[in-house]
């Protein structure tokens, strides 16, 4: 190990001598016909939904997947085509579909970056009802086809014959499904309500943890940034909301509405509108806290990845390629320590999720 | 910015996705598990229990071997002491009946010696007065000729007596 690191830093050391003295020449000539690094449109174009899954480029056009759009224009119908019209067009181009022109402003535009908008006839820009099956739609159904697959067939067995000596594949199952029950679910429900509540928590768990590690996998079909997004994290917060609220006791709501505070705190309803945009802030936590931590890791890979490319902008291709060999290191330092937040974030989803769970179903010990 | 806005066509995909996966799996998936894990749970704590129950009994049966060995054993030693002693004692009897038959058939026997020995004694003095009558009448016959020769034929005829008795 002490080796490799010492190995790792010579060669490190050995790149810069080799590339310092022809930064001077490179840097005139060469950033006059380069094309200008645009580091934003890399870095939200990876961390963002996209309407195509772009796998790689070979001789400079795209190969991708290309995406089906749905959308309804404002007082239109619906149309549906494949995001292959949409992606392709050239600045200033609009893709005509049933009397609609639609087109994408690039992700540096100001309004609607990225998002398919309808160019109407009086030149203003609408945006549609949008429901497209975006990269995230099928980064979201790619994991939950994985789930499906990874814990179907056990119950299945388990079904089949539930006193049979377990498989290792069985096994496995077992002891993440146990992780999660006797680790986070168990201490913090009721034991009589965790029958209830331990399917929706070991879903999201799973489908957290998963979603976090797909999208550490840089290629078709995983890569897709689902956790990093705000949209799923809210779906994710306010099925929380739901479970907590839904199923919270004559208890709970009794320290929300009528809490033991002075009667004038709560005659004029102070203390229940506080209780009440509690209730709200901590699934925004939940929303914000998983969303942010998984945006800002793969942010800071593809800041690690477009430092390569911005050094190489600014000094030449000697000081770049010295660059790639740090942010490789870096990268892979990174994505190391993604797997591990990949886990904790899941981790601290839901053993929030059932922490507000468990209070909403607490019961007070004497009346 | 765009990044921090909800997407509703996103939101819509998520809660289809998440929703069928939860239905599926909370309806198949997680109770089988679960349920699987518990029942085996409480299988192997029963059959822990049984074992141990069993366990138990074993133990209590392996006391009662013991103590019925052990029994046995104080049994055995009893009765062996008992045949000893027995024994021991039959060999004493034995003795004293061998000694008091021994002790008969030697009074027996002397009693008979001695009565022999009488009859041999009679026998004797019978012959011993036969002879000294034979030699009274010899000598009688042979009256006073010469006495050395006298007492030589008496010699003679002594000598001539336990050839006699012996016959």
């Amino acid at each position: 190990m002490k080796n490799v690191l010492k190995h790792s830093i010579l060669i490190l050391f050995l790149a810069l001598l080799t590339f310092a003295p022809s930064q001077g020449f490179a840097h005139g000539e060469e950033s006059q016909h380069q094309e200008e690094f645009d580091a934003k449109s890399f870095i939200f174009g990876h961390t963002g939904d996209s309407y195509c899954f772009h796998i790689t480029e070979i001789h400079g056009h795209p190969v991708c997947v290309w995406l089906p759009v749905i959308v309804k224009s404002k007082g239109g119908g619906w149309s549906v085509f494949s995001s292959k019209h949409v992606c392709e067009l050239k600045e200033g181009e609009t893709y005509s579909h049933n009397g609609h022109q639609f087109f994408i402003p690039p992700i540096s535009a100001e309004k609607y970056p990225g998002k398919l908008v309808e160019l109407k006839a009086d030149g203003s820009l609408s945006r549609p009802f949008d429901i497209s099956f975006t990269k995230n739609a099928f980064g979201i159904f790619l994991v939950c086809a994985f789930l499906l697959a990874f814990f179907l067939p056990a119950a299945k067995k388990y079904k089949k014959d539930p006193m049979a000596k377990p498989t290792k594949y069985q096994g496995m199952v077992e002891w993440l499904t146990y992780m999660v029950l006797d680790g986070i679910i168990r201490p913090n429900i009721p034991e009589k309500k965790v029958k209830q509540f331990a399917p929706y928590l070991l879903t999201v768990f799973f489908f957290i943890f998963f979603a976090n590690l797909f999208g550490l996998i840089p290629f078709f079909p995983f890569s897709a940034n689902v956790t990093g997004n705000l949209s799923i994290t809210l779906v994710l917060a306010l099925l929380t909301y739901f479970f907590v609220n839904v199923f919270g006791n004559r208890h709970y709501w009794k320290e929300i509405l009528w809490p033991d505070v002075p009667v004038f705190l709560k005659a004029f309803p102070l203390m229940p509108i506080i209780e009440l945009i509690s209730t709200i802030t901590k699934p925004f936590a939940l929303m914000v806290r998983l969303f942010a931590n998984i945006l800002a890791g793969h942010i800071i890979i593809m800041v690690l990845m477009a430092l390569i490319f911005i050094i190489t902008g600014m000094y030449g291709a000697g000081m770049g390629g010295a660059m790639s060999i740090v942010s490789i290191f870096m990268t892979i330092f990174m994505t190391a320590l993604e797997l591990l937040v990949a886990y904790i974030q899941a981790y601290v989803f839901t053993i929030l999720s059932s922490l507000f769970i468990g209070m909403a179903q607490h019961e007070p010990e004497h009346e | 910015m765009e990044l921090f806005l909800p997407e509703s066509g996103l939101v819509i995909w998520m809660l289809i996705g998440f929703l069928i996966v939860f239905f599926i799996l909370a309806k198949v998936g997680w109770p089988m598990i679960m349920g699987a894990v518990e029942q085996r749970n409480t299988q192997i704590a029963d059959s822990l229990l049984a074992a141990e129950e069993a366990n138990n009994a074993l133990a209590g049966i392996e006391q009662k071997r013991q103590e019925t060995m052990a029994a046995a054993q104080a049994e055995q030693i009893k009765i062996m002491k008992e045949s000893q002693e027995l024994k021991t004692q039959l060999i004493e009897e034995a003795k004293a009946q061998a000694r008091q038959e021994a002790e008969k058939i030697v009074a027996d026997a002397r009693l008979k010696i001695e009565k022999e020995q009488a009859e041999a004694m009679a026998q004797i003095k019978n012959e011993v007065i036969a002879l000294s009558v034979d030699i009274a009448e010899k000598l009688l016959q042979r009256e006073l000729n010469d006495k050395p020769s006298q007492t030589d034929y008496i010699e003679t005829l002594l000598r001539n007596i336990p050839t006699r008795i012996e016959a």
